[in-house]
């Protein structure tokens, strides 16, 4: 099942820094927005299954993210856990149109604002 | 073959032994003296006159000394003991000045006169100067010895363009040194392209557009005019009418024999000091061996025909029975770190001789094979030169290549037809093919020694075969060996790489951040061949600190290389929310300030207030986004960061010591306090604490600490790599010191070595595990110039980076992304 998707504009890629994050504030959720080395941008909610730590903190490597406060990292295209440790993070959609970056969240994302 | 005629000497008809006088205290007087002990222990009392004031040293190593790859320590062939230990007398820095050979005696400047029986000339070479205008000044060096580095090392120190006058390997060497040193460096040579009697022009032009890329100029025929300045060297001028500035000039064309010692005296001399196959002058009872003899018209400028003579006048020192010295093939590789170039023989071409060349544009290897008559003739090899030892042996031996010469430029894996395995190559080489250059040691040599006396490790196998202990470019064969001899039981002592995206260990790394220039995150990536593309949360705070401690002021922090609570300047703790620690200088508080923190902790709805076990006072549970307006207003207080987060000096703990303690023996509290200003905000491997107890009650809790100083009726004992944490370790006394300046410096010096040795995240305790109490003391301690270096490299350090964090984040918007939250356009 697909659900409809809101695209959310945040604004210039270049507010992200190369090789860190910054963090978008929906009603329900915190969502961690990454830029890698390479200028791709990623989304997560910021939470790692772990211990709730909040990813946009942690150190962004290739297209992985260290969690700052046990560091396991994430991969930033899955949200799956790497090497020997379980556990997703909640991926959420991202994409670059015009040099601006856009998350899809989904209506339960959005909020009760949004979604009404 | 020679047979040597049985002693007439009158110190044995005398019934004394007889006295052996070398001048010179270099690598081919000692090497030849360390030849005779072993052949004749005991057989001469030996006096030993060395120009400088020091110990025997390796001088091919003057290249590492000056990019920093190496300390002297490093180089010291012989200490003071060796010297002891075997009973000879070192006059150092005390030049001879005159031989009286009618008298069989010597006189050195001091007027001190010693009598030999046999005396051996061991003079060296002396660096030439060009003749021209302003040769001089202060400011121009020579590339010859250990004051010359002195020189240059205190010239990098306040940056400036360095003129390299001299494009060969000495000038190269020193270039890329002087680089590694910081400085701007511009070489000149009078030659069409660098290195033009160790490379052809395509070699030559291969390097040039390396060093080039390591951002080093190189002028070729460029011919020196003049050198301006009046009171300090300022410049060059070249004959075609360019100037170029310059602070430091170093000359470095070449060298000439130095024999005018033993021209004064009346012996033959030529280019160099005329010996024969048994190293005797043309008086029998003067030898001569090394850079200042003219042998079989050849006069040699590297290392192993040096140690070649100086076996055969061992041997006739000692009265055997040998064949004399033949001579030498010389080969020659440049020792700079990253650069691979290996040249031997003739290469000169010509009409009678083949040519095969191979290169690989993509990859900059370059390859060409001289042949003449079906032999080896010479050889140029430049960015792979793994087969140069293979191409040498055959050179050296005359080798019919015949068959080979198909396949001959991919070398000897692929003539071999095995793969290009490196201990299969090392494991088809004859026994008597030459593995270690320098010293000439051949793999029987090394494979029987292995065998014979149980060696297990590259350090064994330097300290019984001499193999690999000079220029040490041979370590990766010797390795190679003990492994295809001793099997699975040989494990190369490999350390542990800092992570997978790497091969290197943190110490390697370290070294050639400094050996090669290197300046940035993505330049260590780049050359140290990283296999990820922008490392990892463990290299990458890792590199940061080091870039940081080898180009303090210079190198920009890399903020997206830090953990959180660097980055954000507050701890991070299990909710997400921070810790925001002030810093209260050695303990101490007032009103003020405590009033501060409270109305703080009101406006922000802190939850918790706790004092830390360094004695500051932890505000807990302060939302992120909060964190630039809670810093204004501690700021506005007074109050400036703690570093409670940073891998930093954190806290100075005190006792209230002599000012209020009735048993108080010292001011403690001033003590800490002081400590804690010259201190803070220095970065570091680790964490960093101290503290400073008043009297041996120890209150303070000095001897669980990173640096603890506690007060005593004379003075202050101070204490080095105590930690709490998981393995509890009480310090060691470092020294004790008589006043409170003392405590400061040898603190300060005791930080920047720790800086500048200990690996990422290893705290003070581990290291000095690691490298022992003595260690530091020597460097510390025993040695006041080493201190006071380290004291001024700390405080310049100090210059750029005591800076408050909160403030720059408040007052100047520093990281402010970090935050505001991102917000949805419209």
């Amino acid at each position: 099942m697909t659900e409809l998707l809101n695209w959310v504009d945040l604004g210039p890629v270049d507010n992200i820094p190369l090789q860190g994050a910054r963090t978008y504030q929906t009603e329900t959720d915190r969502i961690a927005v990454f830029r890698t080395v390479d200028g791709e941008v990623f989304a997560l909610v910021d939470r790692c299954p772990h211990k709730d730590g909040p990813l946009a903190q942690g150190i962004v490597h290739g297209h992985f993210v260290t969690c700052p406060l046990h560091n396991m990292v994430f991969s930033l295209e899955t949200g799956e856990a790497q090497g020997a440790e379980d556990g997703c993070a909640r991926k959420v959609e991202s994409r670059i149109v015009d040099g601006k970056v856009r998350i899809g969240l989904t209506s339960s994302q959005m909020g009760a604002i949004n979604a009404g | 073959m020679t047979k040597i005629p049985a002693s007439k000497d009158p110190a044995l008809l005398q019934g004394r032994r007889p006295r052996l006088v070398v001048i010179g205290n270099g690598m081919a007087g000692m090497r030849t003296v360390e030849e005779l002990l072993t052949r004749a222990p005991g057989k001469y009392d030996i006096t030993v006159f060395g120009a400088e004031p020091r110990v025997n040293y390796n001088r091919i190593m003057l290249s590492p000394l000056l990019s920093g790859e190496k300390n002297f320590d490093d180089i010291v062939i012989n200490g003071q003991d060796w010297y002891e230990e075997n009973g000879i007398t070192l006059q150092s820095g005390d030049p001879v000045v005159d031989i009286d050979r009618a008298n069989k005696t010597v006189t050195a400047e001091s007027g001190l006169a010693v009598s030999y029986d046999r005396l051996l000339l061991a003079t060296g070479s002396m660096p030439i100067v060009i003749p021209i205008a302003g040769k001089d000044l202060p400011g121009v060096v020579t590339f010859r010895d250990v004051d010359d580095v002195d020189v240059m090392l205190k010239a990098a120190e306040s940056g400036g363009r360095a003129v390299v006058i001299g494009g060969g390997l000495l000038g190269l060497e020193a270039a890329v040194g002087l680089q590694a040193r910081g400085m701007k460096v511009t070489v000149l040579h009078l030659a069409g392209h660098v290195m033009e009697r160790q490379l052809d022009a395509s070699a030559g032009y291969l390097l040039q557009q390396e060093l080039g890329r390591r951002g080093i100029e190189v002028i070729t025929e460029a011919d020196t005019r003049e050198i301006t300045g009046d009171e300090h060297v300022t410049g060059v001028w070249l004959k075609d009418g360019r100037h170029l500035d310059a602070s430091l000039v170093v000359m470095a064309v070449g060298i000439r024999p130095n024999g005018w010692l033993a021209d004064r005296a009346g012996l033959s001399v030529e280019r160099g000091i005329v010996v024969d196959d048994f190293m005797t002058t043309s008086d029998p009872a003067v030898k001569a061996v090394g850079e200042c003899v003219q042998h079989r018209g050849q006069c040699y400028g590297l290392v192993a025909p040096l140690f070649e003579m100086a076996k055969s006048c061992a041997d006739h020192l000692a009265e055997l029975e040998s064949d004399g010295y033949p001579g030498s093939v010389t080969s020659t590789k440049l020792k700079v770190t990253g650069v691979d170039v290996f040249s031997a023989g003739d290469f000169s071409g010509g009409d009678e001789v083949e040519e095969i060349v191979f290169r690989d544009a993509g990859r900059g290897i370059y390859k060409r094979i001289v042949l003449e008559e079906g032999r080896i003739k010479g050889a140029v090899l430049y960015g792979d030169t793994a087969d140069g030892a293979w191409y040498f042996q055959m050179l050296k031996d005359a080798t019919d290549v015949g068959e080979l010469r198909d396949t001959l430029a991919f070398g000897q894996a692929f003539a071999g037809g095995s793969v290009g395995n490196p201990r299969d190559a090392v494991a088809a080489l004859p026994d008597d093919a030459e593995i270690c250059g320098c010293n000439g040691i051949c793999k029987g040599t090394i494979v029987a020694a292995i065998n014979e006396q149980g060696l297990s490790s590259l350090d064994d196998v330097r300290a019984h075969t001499k193999a690999s202990a000079s220029c040490g470019s041979c370590s990766g064969l010797v390795e190679n060996l003990l492994a295809v001899t001793l099997g699975g039981e040989f494990e190369a002592d490999a350390a542990k790489p800092i992570c997978p995206c790497t091969d290197h260990d943190h110490d390697t790394v370290r070294r050639l951040i400094k050996a090669q220039g290197l300046k940035s995150m993505a330049a260590v990536m780049q050359a140290l061949e990283w296999k990820t593309a922008d490392g990892c949360h463990s290299c990458r705070p890792a590199l940061n600190y080091y870039l940081l401690a080898a180009w303090p002021g210079d190198y920009v922090d890399h903020g997206a290389s830090r953990f959180i609570n660097e980055r954000v300047h507050a701890n991070i703790q299990k909710d997400g929310t921070y810790s925001v620690v002030p810093r209260m200088w050695g303990g101490l508080t007032n009103p003020k300030e405590l009033r501060a923190l409270a109305d703080v902790a009101d406006k922000f709805d802190i939850p918790t207030m706790k004092v830390t076990g360094g004695q500051r006072i932890d505000l807990l549970g302060v939302k992120k986004e909060d964190l630039p307006a809670v810093w204004a207003d501690l700021n506005a207080a007074g109050m400036v960061s703690g570093h409670a987060y940073g891998k930093s000096l954190r806290t100075v703990k005190t006792c209230v010591g002599q000012e209020w303690c009735r048993f108080g023996t010292q001011m403690s509290m001033s003590m800490g306090v002081e400590l804690e200003q010259m201190t803070w905000g220095s970065w570091m491997p680790h964490k960093f604490k101290m503290a400073v107890s008043g009297c041996p009650r120890n209150c303070a809790e000095a001897t669980i600490k990173d640096f603890g100083v506690i007060a005593t009726e004379g003075g202050w004992d101070l204490h080095v790599g105590g930690n709490g944490g998981m393995h509890v370790r009480a310090t060691e006394l470092l020294c004790k010191v008589k006043t409170r300046e003392e405590v400061k410096e040898y603190c300060c010096a005791f930080i920047q070595l720790y800086r500048e040795e200990a690996r990422y995240l290893e705290r003070t305790a581990p290291w000095i595990e690691r490298v022992g109490l003595k260690h530091v003391q020597e460097r510390v301690v025993d040695d006041a110039d080493n201190r006071a270096a380290l004291y001024v490299r700390f405080l310049k350090s100090q210059e750029t980076s005591q800076r408050d964090p909160w403030a720059e984040r408040v007052k100047e918007s520093v990281d402010a992304h970090e935050f505001s939250f991102l917000q949805a356009a419209e």
